[in-house]
């Protein structure tokens, strides 16, 4: 079932769930940093939202709003969908996180979740993924197919999830190649195609053949199909369209489980807060398909490295790691503690940028 | 700080295209607002041009025709805004909000099919000895044919609007629309033309972004660049070349900025990251301050012929 026919069956059963009469189905809304046809992170999420529809059927009825800007205006979307009388409400970026907790104090009836934010309350949830799982596996296939030696990183904020895909990258290109370089362009955007683009480019122009991003779009991978000879890897979503070349492998986010679990959890009235952070071993961080442009023997490293993340034996941040300023953050065999991982605001040792603040 | 990976060559080149949106929205817009007409729905009329100058040109396999069917897509859509403001007299203001909202919703409509393919793009210009010249050539003289028709459309709109009567009559209705119409001129025919023009001008940008710029079709990815074109017009006091300083300020200091962080220069980022906005606002008020710099005194003014 490729894309297109899965939009049409979901749309259809769409349909028909609400065609059916339900005592009062429980809301669920959905607030989006970018469109749903960003072929990225906030496709994902609606991807999930159709997910819930089609698990659930009329016991759900759902909401979106896209493009709400991360700020002030937050503040209005979210009371506009608790006031329009929503049960359970998903605010899915980093930057509603403030905004979320404003809007869930005024509304104690309403339960609230936010993606990738650290700060909870009796009536808001947290989740995220383990994307730094994912990362490590980049890093490993970008160490070995650079020739360059120069890893091109398109960063949206400085916060704790994209700094931690930075170093994460870094230290696994770094082990299997010891000369390899990383430069980070900061774009203080999740989705902006057009700057995305202009940032690929500039990387690429600057002597960089691996394009990582940490943004929505999917222009990136178009910029570096243009200049050739250079690879990308999907972010949020597979990115398919744009393998083999230059899209070699990808993160993709899979909610959907999480939010049928949850918008479920509504409906049996045993909603409480919790702070979920799923890896690659719950599946809430799936790697896409590793294309032939790796070589065999990379991949095989790469699929390795995966089970052993999903099994458990092997941790991406496991010392001896120092920070960028030399000193020792962990000693030998010692894994990073979650405290450390959820406010990381440094660099490790080799990225010879400064984070902005 | 080690610059050294920067090609000078290869950033002229990025500069030019980056800046090309911008500057075909701006310099339509301007013409709409010299008639007496505020249309804030740059945003939409681009984001329409770049789905439909991308679906024609995969469909069709020629980004030539791409940008044709673009500027006719503003244009139309365009036309709903004029009917609406200049027959119907509605509030300028909420219609060009409207139009925004209508072109970004339409656009992702008919936009659904065309994610995730790859388009045509337009070739890159290769003039026999011109392109050839060293440094200048690759810097200047090689890139695709709407780069130079932009730069030609700002030098035709200030001609026009300076030496033709044409472009005389189009500011008397921008400056007075009671007096054009006292002196015979047709205020609503000439507005609805500055429009379509204006319309048509977004479309080819927002064709632009989507077929040479990124390339690729995703929804909603103009992100903005329409508003940037209706601030760099104010801010340009609306005169042409100021308009296209504007647009290149804009666009090259984003560029810049880009390639000085991959470059790895040592300076804040947040500072790079704001200085497009800084630096042309800054640049545009001073070449401003003096002189005039008013707006069209019928700015934003419904006009009737019955007041």
């Amino acid at each position: 079932m490729n894309r297109r026919t899965l939009f049409a069956s979901v749309a259809a059963a769409t349909l028909a769930a609400t065609t059916v009469f339900a005592d009062d189905p429980v809301k669920a809304g959905f607030v989006y940093v970018g469109p749903v046809g960003d072929g990225g992170w906030t496709y994902e999420h609606d991807k999930g939202r159709l997910a819930v529809e089609e698990a659930l059927g009329d016991k759900v009825e759902t909401i979106y709003q896209e493009n709400v800007p991360e700020g002030a205006d937050a503040v209005r979307a979210i009371t506009q969908m608790a006031l329009s009388g929503a049960d359970i409400i998903f605010t899915t970026s980093f930057g509603y996180m403030d905004p979320t907790l404003e809007v869930a104090a005024k509304f104690p009836d309403v339960k609230f979740e936010h993606a990738t934010g650290y700060k909870s309350a009796e009536n808001v949830a947290t989740y995220s993924s383990r994307f730094y799982e994912g990362r490590a596996i980049q890093g490993h296939i970008a160490g070995n197919m650079t020739k360059s030696n120069k890893i091109g990183y398109i960063a949206s904020f400085p916060i704790p999830e994209v700094i931690r895909g930075i170093n994460s990258a870094y230290l696994h290109a770094k082990k299997v190649n010891p000369d390899v370089e990383m430069n980070v362009v900061w774009v203080y955007t999740w989705f902006d195609p057009a700057k995305e683009a202009d940032a690929a480019r500039a990387l690429i122009e600057n002597g960089v053949d691996v394009v990582l991003q940490h943004t929505d779009s999917t222009a990136p991978q178009a910029a570096a199909q243009e200049a050739g000879n250079v690879i990308t890897f999907g972010q949020a979503s597979d990115m398919a369209d744009y393998g083999p070349m230059p899209r070699v492998s990808s993160i993709i986010d899979n909610w959907a489980p999480y939010y049928i679990e949850r918008v479920q959890a509504v409906i049996d009235g045993t909603w409480e807060t919790v702070d979920t952070w799923g890896g690659i071993d719950t599946g809430m961080v799936g790697i896409g398909e590793i294309t032939d442009a790796v070589p065999a023997e990379v991949k095989a490293e790469a699929l390795a490295m995966k089970d052993a993340i999903g099994a458990g034996e092997y941790h991406p941040f496991t010392g001896p790691i120092n920070k960028a300023d030399g000193s020792v953050w962990l000693a030998e065999g010692e894994v990073a503690p979650i405290g450390d991982l959820l406010g990381m605001n440094f660099y490790i040792e080799g990225i010879t940028s400064e984070i902005p603040n | 700080m080690d610059l050294s990976s920067i090609n000078p060559i290869l950033l002229v080149a990025s500069i030019m295209v980056s800046a090309t949106p911008i500057l075909l929205a701006a310099i339509g817009e301007m013409v709409v607002e010299k008639a007496g007409v505020l249309n804030l729905g740059v945003e939409g009329m681009m984001i329409t041009g770049a789905v439909v100058g991308f679906a024609i040109a995969v469909n069709t396999g020629t980004p030539g025709l791409g940008f044709v069917a673009a500027a006719c897509a503003g244009a139309v859509l365009s036309l709903t805004f004029a009917f609406l403001t200049q027959y119907l007299l509605s509030n300028q203001v909420a219609t060009g909000l409207g139009l925004t909202l209508v072109g970004l919703g339409l656009s992702s409509l008919i936009g659904k099919p065309y994610e995730g393919i790859k388009s045509p793009t337009l070739p890159k210009l290769d003039i026999p000895i011109l392109s050839d010249i060293p440094v200048i050539g690759p810097m200047l003289l090689s890139h695709d044919i709407m780069v130079y028709f932009s730069l030609a459309l700002v030098a035709a709109v200030w001609a026009f609007l300076k030496y033709t009567r044409a472009g005389l009559i189009l500011r008397a209705v921008g400056e007075s629309a009671d007096s054009a119409h006292a002196l015979g001129y047709k205020v609503v025919n000439v507005r609805v033309m500055a429009i379509m023009f204006g319309g048509a001008c977004a479309g080819l940008g927002g064709a632009y972004l989507s077929l040479v710029r990124v390339p690729q079709w995703t929804e909603g990815m103009t992100a903005g660049a329409g508003w940037i074109a209706l601030a760099i017009v104010v801010f340009a006091s609306w005169r042409a070349g100021r308009v296209a300083v504007g647009a290149y300020l804009f666009g090259g200091i984003t560029v810049l900025q880009l390639n000085l962080q991959a470059a790895g220069a040592q300076v804040p980022v947040a500072l790079l990251s704001a200085s497009p906005y800084l630096i042309t606002i800054l640049v545009l008020v001073i070449i401003s301050a003096k002189g005039a710099h008013g707006a069209p005194a019928a700015l934003g003014r419904a006009f009737h012929a019955s007041n």
